[in-house]
């Protein structure tokens, strides 16, 4: 039995990781992908804390869902998911209040990032705790793969330095607009069009495989 | 939508009783999360919060030592700030003291609109010459390289090493409003100097400065005494 | 603080967009507005659940203040956001079923909408009173629907046009959000 469950799960870890990644190609979870990725140190910390929220709501909502009556399922997912919410800001606020300055109150507005409800009601519903957690995780390092790859471009172009260390000397022009919203969304879009090539040319080269 | 096994009639819906048991269930683990998260972290917020403001006080205040917080009562009065909610139209400030327990100045938040979102600072004021000597940044979230110079730009800092705070005859408000003027154009020691293109945030810190001191200093210079003294 | 409601309503509408400047309800923005028919009903809708949002909000704000519970303030305000959205569907089933089966999948995702959420938060955090509080939320609104309807109009247009396939989509539409966005910047400053 284990021996067919183990890559399975890693499977439903990849998943979430790549193949279904939020930010690139489900494209949910979009406001406080732009809103934090202004630095990379910010970036990681947000996806950490959205990980973390994914996991342990679904590993809930997992262990409670022969218990929850259909009509409602949905209130109750926001209710626990908004329960871990809180349980984070008050982590954060313990953890570093320059921390919780920047990230603002994106924290709090973890509780309506769609791919948390999305996954709850899709995936974590339906499965046992261990592999809902399991895909939660996932998901939420993909999210935070999305967030740190936003991050470090804007970071890069706009302060001249990642994850705080300045990368260019002192006569670096930072490209500011990278740091504001407008280059939020065009750095998006710029990743997304990359993504859509690359996996435009990988489905051309598959189909010239079994041409 | 979760399939069901084909069935000649719809699944009844749970009874009342079967929901209001579940809710009550969610809810009690969710409380018990909640509240236990909540005291957890009490401590530790506590503390940062404390050292952040002692920080920020300490850095107006060059020779503070410590310091205590007060409330400027609307009717008049200054009472020592306690942990509940403090009154409608109390001014909150704190009192900075030095190593002999004389008073070393005041200081207070002020907070105004910026170009992106609140722009909050912490301004330091001595009764002595009945200037603000200094500012603070709370807390900012201007454009990088250009709201943010308030931070770093020496001529606009400088604007707040005696900057004219002093009441008119009645001590009902400031003898002249403190505003920020166009970069150059200072002429009055109640004037801030705004920075060459980073106007709007120079205004908000302006105006945070203003209206707070405004809204404090007229409460407290009759009680001045009160807080003297480190009590 | 002292802003004035005028600075309110013009700043939320205008110069701190919710959409453009503030990242906030982004999903039904980049979702939704492919179609103008669709986008301005949605603004419509999605601007009164964030007025009963805020008006609930400030409410248990008082309440949750008055005994110390400020802890439950995110359950509390969600809780109500989702009751207003099932409120605003029932309201519209009744009244209006082809506007509700137009909207369709749309109309509950408005309590995902992190704006609505965001009027809530934000309006608690800068302790705006009661008339701020109104005033923010139809600002706010009223500056989601205008970037809706904008985007809406323009993509529209562009459907006609010549992109290129791996631009076509999210990808397009969010280089159209940044040229929005880098323009509603020129707003900065008005209202005082």
């Amino acid at each position: 039995m284990s021996a067919v469950a183990a890559p399975r799960t890693w499977d439903e870890f990849l998943e979430g990781l790549w193949k279904q990644n939020p930010v690139f190609v489900m494209v949910l979870g979009m406001c406080p992908t732009l809103a934090v990725t202004v630095s990379a140190v910010n970036a990681v910390s947000m996806g950490l804390a959205t990980a973390f929220v994914l996991v342990a709501s679904c590993g809930l909502v997992s262990a409670m869902r022969r218990v929850v009556p259909k009509e409602v399922r949905i209130a109750t997912y926001i209710v626990i998911i908004a329960t871990f919410v809180t349980a984070v800001d008050y982590a954060i606020q313990a953890i570093s209040l320059a921390l919780y300055d920047a990230l603002g109150a994106f924290i709090q507005l973890i509780v309506v990032n769609c791919i948390i409800l999305g996954r709850a009601e899709a995936h974590a519903s339906k499965s046992p705790p261990v592999a809902a957690m399991v895909n939660a995780a996932g998901m939420g390092a993909g999210f935070t793969l999305g967030l740190v790859l936003l991050g470090a471009v804007r970071e890069i172009l706009g302060s001249g330095a990642l994850f705080g260390i300045a990368l260019f000397g002192a006569n670096f022009q930072p490209w500011v607009v990278m740091l504001l919203p407008p280059g939020g969304f065009f750095v998006l879009g710029t990743w997304l069009l990359a993504f859509a090539a690359w996996a435009r040319r990988r489905e051309r080269r598959e189909g010239a495989s079994h041409a | 939508m979760s399939e069901s096994p084909p069935a000649p009639s719809a699944p009844a819906p749970a009874p009342m009783r079967d929901l209001v048991l579940t809710l009550g269930l969610v809810a009690a683990v969710c409380g018990l999360i909640i509240v236990g998260a909540y005291q957890l972290t009490l401590d530790a917020v506590t503390a940062n919060r404390r050292i952040a403001l002692e920080r920020s006080v300490f850095k107006v205040i060059p020779a503070a030592n410590s310091l205590a917080e007060f409330l400027a009562l609307p009717g008049g009065g200054v009472a020592p700030a306690g942990a509940g909610q403090a009154p409608a139209g109390a001014v909150r400030f704190f009192a900075a003291y030095d190593a002999q327990g004389r008073l070393a100045g005041i200081a207070a938040e002020g907070a105004a609109k910026g170009y992106a979102d609140t722009v909050r600072i912490l301004f330091g004021y001595q009764p002595g010459c009945q200037c603000i000597t200094g500012i603070g940044v709370v807390s900012l979230r201007e454009t990088p390289g250009i709201g943010d110079k308030i931070v770093t730009d020496k001529a606009f800092i400088a604007n707040f090493t005696a900057l004219d705070a002093r009441l008119n005859a009645e001590l009902s408000a400031l003898a002249h409003e403190i505003r920020t003027v166009k970069h150059g154009t200072k002429a009055s020691p109640w004037q801030v100097d705004a920075i060459s293109g980073a106007t709007i945030t120079s205004r908000a810190v302006g105006k945070a400065v203003n209206d707070a001191a405004q809204s404090l200093l007229p409460k407290l210079a009759p009680h001045l005494e009160k807080v003297s003294t480190k009590p | 603080m002292h802003e004035s409601a005028f600075q309110i309503f013009v700043g939320a509408l205008l110069a701190n967009n919710f959409v453009l400047a503030m990242f906030l309800g982004l999903c039904p923005f980049l979702g939704v507005s492919n179609r103008l028919e669709t986008a301005f009903p949605m603004g419509v809708a999605t601007t009164f659940v964030m007025l009963v949002a805020s008006l609930c909000a400030f409410g248990l704000n008082l309440l949750l203040t008055a005994f110390h519970l400020e802890f439950l303030r995110l359950i509390a305000y969600i809780v109500i956001i989702a009751s207003a959205v099932q409120l605003v569907e029932m309201v519209l089933k009744k009244h209006s079923p082809a506007l509700f089966r137009a909207l369709g999948i749309y109309l509950p995702l408005i309590t995902t909408n992190c704006a609505v959420l965001g009027v809530a938060l934000f309006q608690t955090a800068r302790e705006y009173d009661f008339a701020q509080s109104v005033v923010f939320a139809l600002g706010g609104g009223g500056g989601f629907t205008l970037a809706l309807v904008l985007m809406a109009s323009v993509r529209e247009r562009l459907q006609l046009s010549d992109v290129p396939s791996v631009a076509q989509g999210t990808a397009l539409a969010l280089m159209l959000a940044g040229i929005l966005s880098l323009s509603f910047m020129g707003f900065a400053g008005l209202g005082g």
